[in-house]
């Protein structure tokens, strides 16, 4: 092939690392037992990629290049460190004469998801795992991973290299759990991939990249060899949930920015695509007849989506459905979905009466989010002095920062509109 | 991304060291230097001459005004700056966390480099402004 002009090459490399940065250095843990010894060897051989390649045009398959590239280049570095520390070279040798096959397709694949449930072993805290599985599997830098979670870099970065430590001195395990213990071990993983879904879900600007990322590692995880018809089911259902959740980005909000909820959304801007796909994993999940939370609210989802407009959004079935997810996953902001699914079936009556008992409870009277939806339903009532009332009580106890600004302008605009 | 690596020692730990035994740190250090070099992570760098070769210069009362030394007196000195080329924060940890001077007792801070593309621009714009008058 002719050679490359560099600055095509380097973006060739640049986009190669975005997507296969995450296997190659699955497969190179695999091989080196060690996630700081891979990581390293991993950006050697990307470094010797822009070396070389320039040279030899790019290789037919980069990826089995950049991992074998990746182990000569650990063994360098173990002879390397031998020099004044003895016990590296023994490592060295030994990894040298173990016999080196190019990793097939699968097992490349395996490598990711023993990553993954590496990044999420509950040993680490929730937080170093959500950043550990977006740097390592997914490739993300630090820095970015920062600008998404609002914190600072050097704050991130220490959080990294501690959960890296833990991994090392507690010898966790590069695996992915056998069956007994998979099921406990999917739901942290599962939990991680929908944290790191909604931190893109809300996030303006940097969302879409992250809302990718969760959406790729569902579609990972369904490989997961072993599973057995729970765990699998509620993969199916997560991944349909996001899905769902994603069709509606263009429609979300407005070109100015504004929040646009469900019920004024433009319907012609959902993404069909993604409905389909979101719609089918959803029933294959909910036919396992042993599905979880994800899959309840994926099926909720799919009703809306299934709507063809907000006017004949099938009520009836979305408040069952939030019967079964309070059995299931009971939590106040499914209590508080189920009293809006309620008034809009039954009546705003019926609705406000289960908002005003939630009310009575302590835990939920500072929630702001109860409030609007008292707010909202009074107002449909011709309450008008209650509806202001309570959009002003959500608006106070609306937490300042930029992540809140989108609503606290919906609430100021609604409450503009009752005056 | 390029990140800034100040590298602090303590001078008093180095002056007890024997000939043999600084030869040997040093040439560690250069070693993986070089390595760096050789991986397009070095972008730069420079020892520094000890702590008592530097003058501190400040205004003061309108005009220019010097002290001997180094700016804070501590036990660490800062003892030389790397430049590094590095993919994000934690890649720049892991290549200095390799660095024999660490072993050393050397201690590093390490900064992103700042941009100032945009405020430069701005601040062009300014001054065009000011000599079109």
């Amino acid at each position: 092939m002719p050679p490359n002009a560099p600055e095509d090459l380097s973006r060739t490399i640049e986009t190669l690392y975005r997507s296969e940065s995450g296997r190659i250095l699955a497969t190179l843990m695999r091989l080196l037992g060690d996630l700081d010894l891979a990581e390293e060897a991993m950006h050697e051989a990307f470094a010797a990629a822009l070396e070389t390649w320039p040279q030899t045009g790019l290789p037919d398959k980069p990826r089995p290049w950049l991992i074998s590239t990746g182990r000569f280049k650990a063994i360098d570095a173990m002879r390397r460190r031998a020099r004044f520390d003895a016990a590296q070279s023994d490592l060295a040798r030994q990894l040298e004469a173990r016999v080196y096959e190019a990793p097939q397709e699968e097992e490349i694949e395996d490598d990711r998801l023993r990553l993954i449930f590496t990044c999420c072993h509950p040993a680490l805290p929730s937080e170093a795992q959500v950043a550990l599985t977006l740097r390592e599997v997914c490739g993300l830098t630090t820095e970015e991973i920062a600008r998404a979670f609002l914190v600072t870099p050097a704050t991130l970065a220490q959080r990294i290299v501690r959960a890296k430590a833990v991994i090392r001195d507690k010898a966790i395990p590069y695996q992915v759990p056998v069956s007994q213990e998979l099921s406990a071990r999917l739901g942290a993983v599962l939990q991680v991939v929908y944290l790191v879904f909604n931190e893109g879900y809300s996030a303006e600007a940097t969302g879409t990249g992250l809302s990718h990322e969760a959406i790729r590692l569902g579609r990972l995880l369904l490989d997961v060899p072993g599973l057995d018809l729970l765990p699998e089911s509620e993969v199916m259902g997560l991944l349909g949930l996001m899905l769902l959740q994603e069709s509606r980005r263009a429609a979300r909000s407005s070109a100015e920015g504004e929040l646009i909820l469900l019920d004024r959304q433009d319907r012609a801007l959902w993404n069909t695509a993604q409905i389909a796909e979101g719609i089918a994993l959803t029933e294959s999940a909910l036919r396992s007849r042993r599905f979880g939370a994800y899959t309840l609210q994926a099926a909720i989802a799919a009703v809306h989506a299934e709507a063809s407009s907000a006017a004949s959004t099938d009520w009836r079935q979305i408040t069952l459905l939030y019967d079964r997810l309070m059995r299931v996953q009971p939590s106040t902001v499914v209590e508080l979905n189920r009293a809006v699914a309620i008034a809009m079936y039954e009546g705003p009556e019926q609705g406000l009466g289960i908002i005003d008992d939630l009310l009575g409870r302590e835990e939920l009277a500072n929630y702001h989010l109860v409030h609007s939806a008292r707010a909202d339903l009074c107002r449909r009532l011709g309450r008008l002095p209650e509806a202001r009332a309570s959009y002003e009580k959500a608006l106070a106890l609306l937490r300042d920062g930029a992540r809140q600004e989108p609503e606290r302008r919906f609430l100021s605009r609604r409450l503009e509109e009752l005056k | 991304m390029k990140y800034i690596c100040l590298g602090y020692y303590e001078p008093a730990k180095h002056a007890t060291m024997t000939e043999d035994e600084l030869n040997a740190m040093f040439d560690e250090c250069f070693d993986y230097d070089d390595y760096l070099r050789a991986n397009g992570n070095w972008v730069g760098g420079e020892a520094l001459q000890p702590s008592e070769t530097a003058l501190t210069m400040y205004w003061k009362n309108g005009k220019v005004a010097t002290t001997d030394g180094p700016y804070a007196e501590t036990k660490e000195q800062l003892g030389g700056i790397l430049v590094l080329e590095a993919r994000d924060m934690n890649h720049a940890i892991q290549l200095m966390a390799e660095h024999p001077a660490v072993k050393y007792g050397s201690i590093f801070e390490i900064r992103p480099t700042g941009d100032l593309a945009e405020m430069m621009k701005a601040s062009e714009q300014r001054r065009r402004k000011v000599t079109a008058r």
